[in-house]
């Protein structure tokens, strides 16, 4: 199109030709507003065909044979597991506080099957914010603080050796359990990891080695399971504190037990390991459903948008509905369900749809209209959760390692029956046993499948070849709409003298006003440069506000905002002043500061697809056209047309949304309601991102914070 | 010469470590193959190539790979059974199955069809916990003696089976722990009928463990008490605990064993005695729940990896004493100083890129200064594809030692594509470790009467790690393919445009524009076929685009192209 056209231009004057690749970018820029329009048009578009353009979920890896094996759980299992259940769930026998006799009967169970038990005793540890800790991979290296006696965790671990095996590889199956108040739940999911568990021993097929934890849950199940991950993976040899910590009363109470066990008695105070870990499973019973149907959800969602490879999520799928007959659940943003405009929006996209089938009959892309709001609000929750950087559950632990884990929660139906329990351990104990033999079979480990993709139902997935797009389109006009503003703000210059406009003129002007021109960019940039520092200065502000003893969520953040105002203040007089003082004089200096801004935004938000792309897209949702539209307010003032009063709304509005606080209300309270919107809330969010140290904290502070800052300073920019 | 293949893991905690048979018998899983030559030190890598290739040959196994001198390594001293020219390797990852089992077969005077190894049924033997067939060879008298030399051909079959499982699940639900009674029959489901006629001598032992004659005997105190008597065979095969289905031919009592306070028990069994019609079936039945523990090495030792992620990593030794140790020694440390020595035998495949700098001791979990602990060392560190690294190390350990742990950090190399195993995303694996005691021997020396002499030989108590698995980098593996792809692309991009540049006279160019610019009319259709083309091949974007930004004879141009598209679009729809 361009060349063509750049060609017919030339044809008038023959001149040297300009090569074709400059000519298009030439073309590109000088049109830059149309692009960018149908650009960012396209872009949000594509976000929305996204579900539409979902693929059905496929086993890639051959060796996985799911359901090719009959389950081998029988009743006489979930018996036992019913035992089990009766057992901790006996009303008469005592617990004491620390709920070691719960522990103790898992643990006797696990020795009367002939597997090897340890208990793993660990200290939470509070997830605190380290600046320099981000992205770096967990170390053993932490100082442990003294930590009084009573406050420890027990993990309980049982291991089954394959019998032919050659203990290179290990499966993991983890439920979280809380001695102190365990719910009906917490029992029925120890009930099917036991029936699991006591068939695991007898099998012939084992190939790996077969771990069971039981999580601790009293301090959280995520720092359960991390402690026992740390500990496997990078343990400690030296420690200082050990003799304090054995002199806690309790912990000789606890491995006292076992004298009377069988041969061979496997219990060890020592910590104990199988190999490499190929996957882990993560099972719980959730106590109270109103479903009516038995389902099972599963999140996947790692720290910082790590996804455990599709397979893992297929296999669970697969099982779960062909042979248990159970429905699968993936997390969804419900407020989405019953919305309007989305239910229209599927509807025209299904009309579309239907035309373009008849049109040929080969183009099926459409998808009914209910499906399309499912899965839109499916991926908007996957995309949430991605972008957010919290693990959602205590999977999460496992990824930091490496190991692809999912969490399964099954929500039984709920009745008091006694055919129900067994039913329900009898379905689950099959599900995890098909998923455990279809893991067992891998030779090597999850590689097959995507590990970047968007869920957009239990069976859908949108690959990263995909939603690439969209964002591909939605950060493509920066640069463009950034060349084209240096080129105008260079160039404008020079209008006042009669020159042309093309940037071919600007060679006969003087040579040496043309030097300090092409260099006044560097202003702009050191304001842009200054603005990300103090971004900088923001985000690390909290690790001292939360140094700060007894302080409520909303004065630490007053202290936060008025620290971070007085520190932009500070960095405007001390460094920015006087130089902008100078240059204030000259006109468009605007568009200087807002081509370098979108410049800092575009390689800001090309830096953050790669960590966690689910960030970078709502960022950019939020950021582009607000960069992309900021005008000084006086300039659309002074013209006074349609055109720049619709501008100058737009600027408001995108100017108020994208501020990182009101973005966060604005969302809150879409999904949850205005009613309980708290200041503090701000705080407590941004708390809980620090201390899983997820990448999206640093991104709002650094990225679209100043952006934001820019912007504002542009709209009331004084020209 | 010694050549094992096992199957499975031997449990050292539950199964022993200390007796000869798991000294000498548990093997790494895979194939464990080593030789010393006597040969002139160059001609070693060349008979061991030999040798490779011929074992392969005749077990139809991959021993073959273990020619390549990135495989195999050469311990100086630490390696127990044998010093000098020897040359170590093992393939972790080696399938061990029924056909490897036959040729090992076939090297009996009988094969399976007679004798003993009747018993040898192959699914009842790989239905086990642990298998391992192992070749020893040793050349005895050296030719200058000439009368006796020869070659002395061992053959060894070590399985650990459990007795009729069904059975041990029924017990398990009722809460009594009876151990589950056996026979050869059961297990093997075969009966031995006769001895194979070309061997001289065929017999069964079974041999009552150390651990578990103490436990037998001592809450009989006049029993314990006759055993110091010589006591009668009587008193032995008709335990009140136990009975056995056949009378035993001889009983052997070991030896008084300065590591241990009870002896074990050695029962013989002469299969010559018996015959078709009366066939060969011992039992064993347990009338009370007996619990024992089979002695354990001194320290129990578990090999690790630490560390996450696709860079760097490290290996770690814990060593971890077992309650055995506690009894001996005491003995052992007359004066207050005693010491406790262990060699660690480590090879590293060469991609595993160990530095032995970071080697850290720790005792008793405090940080030791590696000179305090180890008494010696030798270490070859690994050539690129030419050798692995070894590292050999003997620790020398205070008895009262609960714990000890060896790390060592290491770098995750990068590999050619061709070097990649077939299942590369599985990982590669790092061959065990070899932990073994010096100071210890396990040995059991029998009181007998007769010829039947065992020689006290002395092999030191030595025990295997677990095989690790290390996961590299992987390339993506279509990525050649892709590669292929991209330089085609580059090298056309780049002939075609340095051909145009050659071809192009710019003085020609200009006069053929020009004369273009004087009949531009003639161009138009072209540019519409043009345009109509590049439209077809995109679809969202120019339909926007040009109208916006196009100038006055192109806005017409794509008026006529959206009314031809938009009439053909009716047509379809319509006509459908």
């Amino acid at each position: 199109m361009a060349e063509t056209k750049e060609k017919s231009l030339s044809d008038e004057k023959p001149k040297p030709r300009v090569r074709p690749i400059v000519r298009l970018g030439i073309f590109l820029i000088s049109h830059s507003f149309h692009v960018s329009v149908v650009c960012c048009t396209a872009g949000v578009l594509a976000l929305f065909l996204l579900p539409v353009l979902a693929k059905n979920t496929y086993i890639s890896e051959n060796a996985l044979m799911p359901g090719s094996a009959s389950p081998m759980l029988s009743n006489q299992h979930v018996s036992d597991g019913n035992r089990l259940v009766k057992d901790l769930t006996n009303p008469n026998s005592k617990f004491s506080e620390t709920g070691i006799e719960s522990h103790k009967i898992i643990a006797q169970y696990m020795l009367d099957l002939g597997a090897e038990v340890s208990f793993h005793k660990f200290h939470p540890q509070m997830n605190q914010f380290h600046p320099l800790h981000f992205f770096s991979s967990p170390d053993s290296g932490k100082i442990q603080e003294n930590y009084s006696c009573s406050s420890y965790g027990i993990n309980t671990v049982g291991i089954i050796r394959a019998p032919r095996g050659d203990g290179k590889e290990a499966i993991v199956l983890v439920t979280p359990y809380n001695a102190l108040k365990s719910g009906f739940g917490e029992a029925l999911s120890l009930g099917i990891a036991y029936s699991v568990f006591s068939l695991l021993t007898q099998v012939t097929w084992l190939a790996k080695d077969i771990i069971w934890l039981v999580a601790d849950s009293q301090y959280g199940e995520y720092a359960a399971v991390a402690a026992w991950l740390r500990e496997y993976q990078t343990p400690k040899f030296s420690s200082l504190i050990t003799p304090n910590a054995e002199m806690c009363p309790d912990v000789n109470n606890l491995f006292e037990l076992k004298g009377h066990s069988i041969s061979g008695s496997k219990f060890s105070n020592s910590f104990r390991r199988a190999g490499t870990m190929a996957a882990a499973l993560v099972l719980k019973v959730r106590d109270q459903n109103e479903q009516f149907e038995d389902t099972i959800s599963i999140y996947a969602e790692a720290s910082n948008g790590q996804m455990p490879n599709l397979d893992l999520i297929n296999v669970v799928n697969y099982l779960a509905v062909h042979r248990q007959g159970l429905r699968v659940n993936v997390e969804k943003l419900w407020s989405l369900l019953n919305s309007s405009w989305l239910k229209s929006l599927g509807e025209i996209f299904e009309s579309l749809a239907k035309v373009a089938k008849s049109l040929y009959p080969k183009w099926k892309f459409g998808i009914p209209a209910t499906e399309y709001v499912e899965g839109t609000a499916t991926l908007a929750s996957s995309l949430y959760y991605q972008a957010l950087g919290v693990p959602t559950g205590p999977h999460g632990a496992f990824r930091d390692y490496q190991v692809d884990a999912i969490t399964l929660e099954i929500s039984p139906k709920f009745s008091l029956d006694k055919v129900w329990r067994n039913d329900i351990l009898l379905r689950g104990g099959r599900l995890i046993e098909g998923v455990i033999r279809s893991v067992n079979n891998l030779l090597e480990k999850f590689h097959q499948s995507f590990f970047l993709y968007l869920l957009t139902s239990p069976s859908k997935f949108v690959s990263v070849g995909v939603y690439m797009i969209a964002f591909a389109l939605l950060i493509a006009p920066l640069p463009m709409v950034a060349a084209s503003l240096y080129v105008d703000a260079n160039s404008s210059s020079n209008c006042s003298k009669g020159d042309s406009s093309t940037p071919s003129a600007i060679t006969d002007t003087d040579e040496h006003s043309i030097a300090i021109r092409s260099w006044r960019w560097l202003n702009s940039a050191k304001l842009v440069f200054i603005v990300h520092l103090w971004g900088a200065i923001v985000s690390l502000l909290p690790y001292f506000i939360s140094q700060i003893p007894d302080c409520s969520p909303t004065t630490s953040f007053m202290i936060w905002v008025l620290l971070s105002i007085l520190s932009l203040l500070t960095l405007n007089s001390v460094l920015a002043s006087p130089l902008a003082c100078a240059k204030a004089t000259q006109e468009k200096e605007w568009a200087l500061v807002k081509s370098v801004t979108i410049s800092s935004v575009f390689i800001g938000l090309g830096l953050m697809s790669v960590i966690n792309f689910a960030t970078a897209e709502i960022g950019a949702l939020l950021m582009v056209p607000m960069c992309l539209l900021a005008q000084p307010l006086k300039l659309d003032v002074r013209a006074g047309t349609l055109r720049s009063f619709c501008r100058m709304i737009c600027n408001l509005v995108l100017g108020h949304i994208a501020f990182p606080p009101a973005a966060f209300f604005l969302l809150k309270g879409m999904l949850e309601g205005f009613g309980n919107a708290n200041v503090g809330d701000f705080w407590m969010w941004v708390e809980s991102l620090w201390a899983w140290n997820s990448a999206t904290y640093l991104f709002i502070g650094m990225v679209q914070l100043p952006c934001w800052v820019l912007c504002i300073s542009i709209l009331f920019h004084t020209c | 010469m010694e050549l094992s293949f096992t199957q499975g893991r031997w449990n050292y905690e539950s199964w022993g470590g200390f007796d000869p048979i798991s000294s000498s018998n548990a093997k790494p899983p895979g194939v464990e193959l080593w030789a010393v030559f006597d040969v002139p030190q160059h001609h070693i890598d060349a008979s061991w190539k030999n040798l490779t290739h011929t074992l392969s040959g005749l077990f139809c196994a991959s021993i073959n790979f273990l020619q390549s001198t990135a495989t195999y390594s050469t311990p100086e001293w630490s390696f127990p059974p044998a010093s000098g020219n020897v040359r170590y390797g093992t393939l972790p990852c080696e399938a061990v199955c029924t056909e490897n089992q036959t040729p090992w077969l076939k090297l009996l005077p009988c094969r399976d069809k007679a004798g003993i190894a009747l018993l040898l049924d192959r699914p009842s033997l790989y239905r086990g916990f642990y298998h391992s067939q192992q070749l020893h060879l040793t050349s005895t008298g050296s030719s200058s003696e000439g009368i006796d030399s020869g070659i002395i051909l061992e053959q060894t079959l070590t399985v650990v089976l459990q007795p009729n499982s069904e059975m041990a699940i029924e017990v398990h639900a009722s809460e009594k722990h009876i151990q589950p009674s056996w026979s050869l029959s059961s297990i093997f489901g075969k009966q031995v009928s006769g001895i194979c006629v070309l061997a001289k001598s065929s017999s069964v032992y079974l041999l009552l463990d150390r651990g578990l004659v103490a436990e037998l005997k001592f809450p009989n105190k006049e029993n314990g008490k006759s055993a110091a008597n010589g006591l009668t065979s009587e008193n032995f095969w008709s335990n009140p605990s136990f009975e056995l289905s056949a009378n035993p031919d001889r009983i052997f009592l070991e030896e008084s064993s300065s590591h241990s306070k009870s002896l074990s028990i050695l029962y013989m069994f002469q299969v010559e005695k018996y015959s078709e019609s009366e066939p060969f079936d011992i039992g064993l039945m347990w009338k009370v729940p007996v619990a024992w523990l089979c002695q354990q090495t001194p320290l129990h030792a578990s090999r690790f990896l630490m560390g996450s992620g696709n860079e760097r990593a490290a290996i770690a030794i814990s060593l971890k004493s077992t309650q055995f140790t506690e009894g001996f020694m005491s003995a052992n440390s007359k004066d207050g100083s005693c010491e406790l020595r262990v060699a660690v035998f480590q090879v590293v495949p060469w991609y595993v890129k160990v530095y032995f700098h970071s080697l850290r001791v720790f005792v008793d979990q405090q940080p030791r200064a590696v000179s305090d602990i180890i008494e010696k060392i030798h270490v070859s560190p690994s050539k690129d594809k030419m050798s692995p690294g070894v590292m050999e190390v003997v620790l020398k350990l205070p008895c009262r030692v609960n714990t000890a742990a060896l790390t060592i950090e290491f770098d995750k190399g990068f590999l050619r594509i061709d070097e990649y195993t077939s299942d590369a995303n599985q990982g590669f694996d790092i061959p065990s470790a070899i932990i073994s005691f010096p100071n210890f021997h396990a040995s059991m020396v029998f009181l007998e009467d007769d010829s039947l002499n065992k020689s006290p030989e002395k092999c030191p108590v030595m025990s295997y790690t677990e095989v690790l698995l290390v996961p590299l980098t992987t390339p993506d593996f279509s990525m050649p393919y892709n590669v292929i792809t991209i330089t085609c692309t580059v090298f056309a991009l780049y002939f075609g445009s340095l051909l145009n540049v050659l071809q192009r006279r710019v003085a020609e160019e200009e006069r053929f524009l020009k004369a273009k610019a004087a009949k531009k009319t003639g161009r138009l259709p072209l540019l519409l076929s043009k345009l109509s083309a590049k439209l077809r091949g995109r679809r969202l974007e120019p339909l926007h685009s040009p109208p916006s930004s196009s100038s006055f004879i192109n806005s017409k141009l794509v008026l006529k192209v959206i009314l031809v598209a938009g009439l053909a679009v009716g047509w379809q729809y319509f006509s459908s």
